[in-house]
Formats: C-alpha cells, structure tokens, sequence
C-alpha cells in the first residue's frame, strides 16, 4: 500500500537522527523552563539540577517529574512560561479527576499541535480530496479543536460538528458524504448503531476512514466499528497537558501508535519509584514536550500504562509507538483488593456478545465492597422470559468473574439507558467514601 | 391461530410501569390483559393490546426493549376446575408452560388464559381436541 506522509523528513527520519533533535531542543527546552517557569525552577533547585547538566537526552533522567498535582497547585499561571501577551488560546481537561487543567498555547503551539493531528489524517489515508467529520466535542475540550486544525492543514473539507445530535451528524454525513470520522470511540460505536437502527448498511455509508481517541477503547471495539461503519478505525492518542490528540497517531499497519518524537520525548517509567525502564517494558508514560513555548511540561507523568517498541514498521515510519494504554493508574479500581480495569470489563462483554455499553458501579455495604456492572442489552438479546434475562446476567458475572478474579453482580439495561456525557461515556461511578 | 403479546423490558423502579401505560393511553391504545414478572431490578411487563403493531411501534420510539412473541389463548369456562382441566390436557401432552396469565371477558361468561409454550402449534392441538375453543387476533379486537 502506497504511503503517504504529512511530513516525510520527520516522519521517517533515521532514529539516530530524531535523538540528536531531541537533544538539541531538550537542552533548549529546559534552559527556557528554569528561567520562565518559578515552580520547576525550585523543583529543579530541590533536586540540586542546573540547565547546564542537561546535555541531551541521556541526560533527562535528572530531571524532576511533574504530576497532575503538580498542575493543580500551579492553576492557573504557575507553569506558564510566555507572558500572556503571546498566548492566543486555552484549552482545559474535562476535569472528570477533579480540578480542571489549564493548558496555554502560542500561536507556534497551536501550528504544531495542529501538524501533529495533520499527520494523524494523513495516516489514515486523507488527503485534500477528502470530507472530514469532526464530531469530537468542540470548545474547551482539545478534541474538537485538534482535529479541525489537522483537517484544514491537510485540506480536507472539515465538518465542524462537535459532539451531540446524532442525528443531524448522520444527516451530514449521508448528505455531504463524509468520508473520515473523528470522534470518540464510544460515540462512533453509537453512530453506527443508529445508522444501523435506521437501515443504514455499511456499503451505503460514506466513510472510509475513523480517527477515534479520548477514551480507551480495545481491540474488540475496534472490530465492532469497522463492521458496523465499514470503514478503518485508527486510534490517537493525546493530552491537554501536552497539546491534545495528536501526540501519537496510528498508521496502516493498526499496532500501536507512532508518537511524533520531534515534538514529545517519551519515556516509560515504573510508577512506584520513578525508576526509567528500558524499551519493550510496561510501566508508566511519561512525556517532555519539547517545542511547547506556553506550557511546556518536562517529564509529565501521564498515569498511562503502555509499552514502546522501535521494532521496523511497514509504514516506513522510524517515529517510536507507543502501545495502546492498557489502563491508567489512576483509572485502576481497586475492588475487595483486586485491581480491576474497566477495559476488561469491555474486553469481557464483546467476547460475549454485548456492546460495550457499560457502566461500573463500586460501593461499600458492611465494610465490604459491592460490584456492580450494569450492562445495555441489545433487543435482539432481549427474551420475554425473566428466566433467560437472570442466566444471561449470570453467564456474563461469571465471564468476569474469570477475567478478573472477583465476582461482579451484573444488571442488564434498557438501550441507550446509560448516561453519555459529551459523548463520552460515563464508565466508573465509585460511590465509596473511604476517608 | 396465535395471538401477539408485546414484551417489555422496565426497570424496577418507582413510575416505570405507569410511564408504559401512559405511552399506550396517549396512543389510543387498549389494554386487553397484563402481567408483570418482576425481579429485584427489573421487570417484565406483558401485554395484550387491541393493536399491538401501533404499541410496538411508539414504545419502540420511547427506547423501551420490546420482544412481540406468538401466545396461545384459550378460552374456558368461569368456572372452578376449568383451569386445571386445560392444564392436565397440556400435562399429558407433555408441553411445559412457562407462564400464564387470565383475564375475564366483560359480557360472556367466560375467562381467558394467556398460556406461554415452547410449541404453540401442539398446545393448540391439544386443546382444540380436548374441546376447547382457541381466541384469535381478531377476538382480541373485539373484546
């Protein structure tokens, strides 16, 4: 398959090559940090590092980490490095953790995020001759505005949708024929199961391309939405922290995803005592922008869970992947002493059939955790008979109760009876007070 | 021969069943007979409608789970035994009921039993040729 590159001289740069970047603009980068931003300053002056002991990349392990407690304590100018004169745009995280996170962009900031998520598109396989759908939420959210900004770089004819009213994103994506989709998983699960409902079939649907990040999603959902949209589902991956979507971005080969090393130094690290691991081992993500003037954040922990890997790629892209997060530390309950990922719970349900239409409920009766999972049932699977439904609920307990090692109490639901927000849907309702 | 009863799913929570029966009241839509089987957190509500197609249709429209599945309904006298006389003839034929529900008609002297079988056809025969009378679609309308 004929490749085609957003910008080929990054993208296949020898690996040798991308590290003496890195090193340039990291010994940059952390000079215009000390002298702009006070608290990395002190965090630096803690730790008894000077700009001028950072010589490269080898030597990036000096350096402190930042957490999102660290951006919490900062909000909201504490780690701006650019007086605000030359910044032209915020962008803030849900704030579904707690306080929400402030992130400020340059003009040049908002260029290169935007190239990142043009890249993103490219690989997907668009080009100027395509329509492209962005029904990621608009706003404060970067999803929106990433890939509208990708889109126009790359020339696509952009449909500026944001999240919310499927039906009217159906009707221009029928109308106007659409053929790349970007949006979160789980919404681009519910767009195909509308266009299903209303008699849609993937041959009659436009698109060829999907472009979905924001929310983990598995392997088995992948599969889901490329039957039911007939189309390709490429992940990507991003943090406000950082820029947005854009930070890493799939290509043909659909494993993993190449993370635009120019930009975002990555980094895996055991989460429990900072220590660097090296390649091919699963711990902690952790990034250092490099080319960021507003916020620019060194050693950023993510909290994802993943694994990088340099191995050859067919699509002749030397940039590293990423794999994709297998959970977050923080998104990791814990359930009567069981870590339990709510990817799991979604790998379980499309193994027995189900849409991954779920939502966790964990709360404390008698000193002892409950497990909830309420499940959507499809009508399909719906019986007239309360005897089928409880084995049903019952098969799917024990399928989970094998996948994880606790025994959930499953409910299935009505359709579209779980709430979504902003298309994403709501997955863990831990309604535990511990202290 | 079989009549259409529509199935649907509700949670078991305050208002779910009046929230049903008011979609079909403002659909112009007559309850002939209902029966509800229920669990700690949900319900399932069976009905027979004077026009199933139509309360299929707007239920279907409010996001309920609907299933319309074939029952048989039988007609047997309002009298005690009659039930069991209907049952024992099912008995030996060895069809295994997995619900039923009665309701009585408003002018005849009789009642109505809504029998849930894994083979419609053989219940009934069994019935005809014990002597009971089967109801249709169209006894159903005209209740």
């Amino acid at each position: 398959m004929a490749q085609n590159y957003y910008q080929k001289e990054i993208e296949t740069m020898p690996v040798e090559e991308i590290k003496k970047l890195q090193s340039e603009k990291l010994v940059k980068q952390v000079k215009h940090v000390y002298e702009n931003v006070e608290y990395y300053r002190n965090l630096m002056d803690e730790k008894g590092v000077k700009p001028e002991d950072i010589k490269g990349i080898e030597d990036l392990h000096k350096l402190p980490f930042l957490t999102k407690a660290d951006l919490r304590d900062a909000y909201p100018y504490g780690l701006l490095a650019k007086p605000l004169e030359d910044c032209v745009r915020i962008q803030s995280t849900s704030g579904t953790t707690g306080r929400r996170v402030v992130a400020f962009y340059t003009q040049k900031d908002i260029d290169l995020w935007e190239d990142c998520c043009a890249r993103a598109i490219v690989a997907a396989g668009g080009s100027n001759k395509d329509v492209c759908q962005v029904a990621y939420g608009y706003g404060l959210f970067t999803g929106g505005a990433g890939l509208n900004g990708g889109s126009h770089k790359v020339g696509c004819l952009t449909l500026p949708m944001s999240s919310g009213n499927t039906d009217r994103q159906i009707q221009f994506m029928t109308d106007l024929g659409a053929t790349i989709l970007c949006c979160t998983p789980s919404y681009a699960a519910y767009i195909g199961e509308t266009l299903k409902e209303q008699g849609y079939k993937p041959e009659d649907i436009p698109l060829k391309a999907g472009i979905f990040g924001a929310e983990p999603w598995t392997e088995e959902m992948r599969r889901g939405i490329e039957e039911t949209l007939g189309i390709r589902a490429y992940d990507i991956y991003g943090l406000t922290e950082t820029s947005g979507p854009g930070v890493s971005f799939e290509c043909s080969e659909q494993s993993g995803m190449h993370i635009n090393e120019d930009h975002f130094l990555a980094e895996i690290i055991n989460p429990d005592t900072g220590e660097v691991l090296p390649e091919g081992e699963k711990g902690e993500l952790v990034f250092t922008s490099l080319d960021k003037e507003a916020f620019p954040l060194l050693r950023y922990r993510t909290r994802d869970i993943c694994v990088l890997s340099r191995k050859k790629c067919s699509c002749g892209r030397t940039l590293i992947k990423m794999a994709k997060p297998m959970g977050r530390t923080d998104d990791m309950l814990i359930i009567r002493g069981v870590n339990v990922f709510p990817s799991q719970i979604e790998t379980v349900l499309l193994n027995e059939g189900y849409q991954p239409n779920y939502q966790i409920v964990v709360d404390r009766a008698n000193n002892t955790d409950t497990f909830e999972v309420n499940v959507e049932m499809s009508p399909e699977q719906f019986t007239d008979k309360v005897s089928d439904v409880l084995a049903m609920e019952k098969a799917l307990a024990n399928a989970m109760k094998t996948m994880l090692g606790i025994n959930p109490t499953v409910h299935l639901v009505a359709p579209k009876s779980i709430a979504r927000s902003e298309g994403k849907a709501v997955r863990v309702i831990d309604k535990r007070k511990l202290i | 021969m079989a009549i259409k009863q529509l199935t649907v799913f509700v949670p078991n929570r305050k208002g779910a069943i009046v929230a049903v029966t008011d979609i079909l009241a403002k659909n112009n839509i007559n309850l002939r007979a209902l029966s509800i089987a229920e669990t700690e957190d949900f319900g399932i509500l069976r009905l027979i409608v004077n026009d199933e197609n139509t309360a299929e249709k707007v239920l279907k429209e409010q996001g309920y789970l609907i299933k319309v599945v074939d029952v048989v309904g039988v007609k047997i006298g309002d009298e005690p035994g009659k039930l069991t006389a209907a049952l024992d003839i099912l008995d030996k034929a060895d069809i295994n009921v997995e619900y039923l529900y009665a309701f009585m008609a408003r002018t005849e002297k009789h009642a109505y039993v809504v029998l849930r079988v894994e083979n419609n056809q053989a219940a009934e025969s069994a019935l005809t040729n014990a002597g009971f009378k089967l109801i249709t679609e169209a006894d159903i309308c005209k209740l």
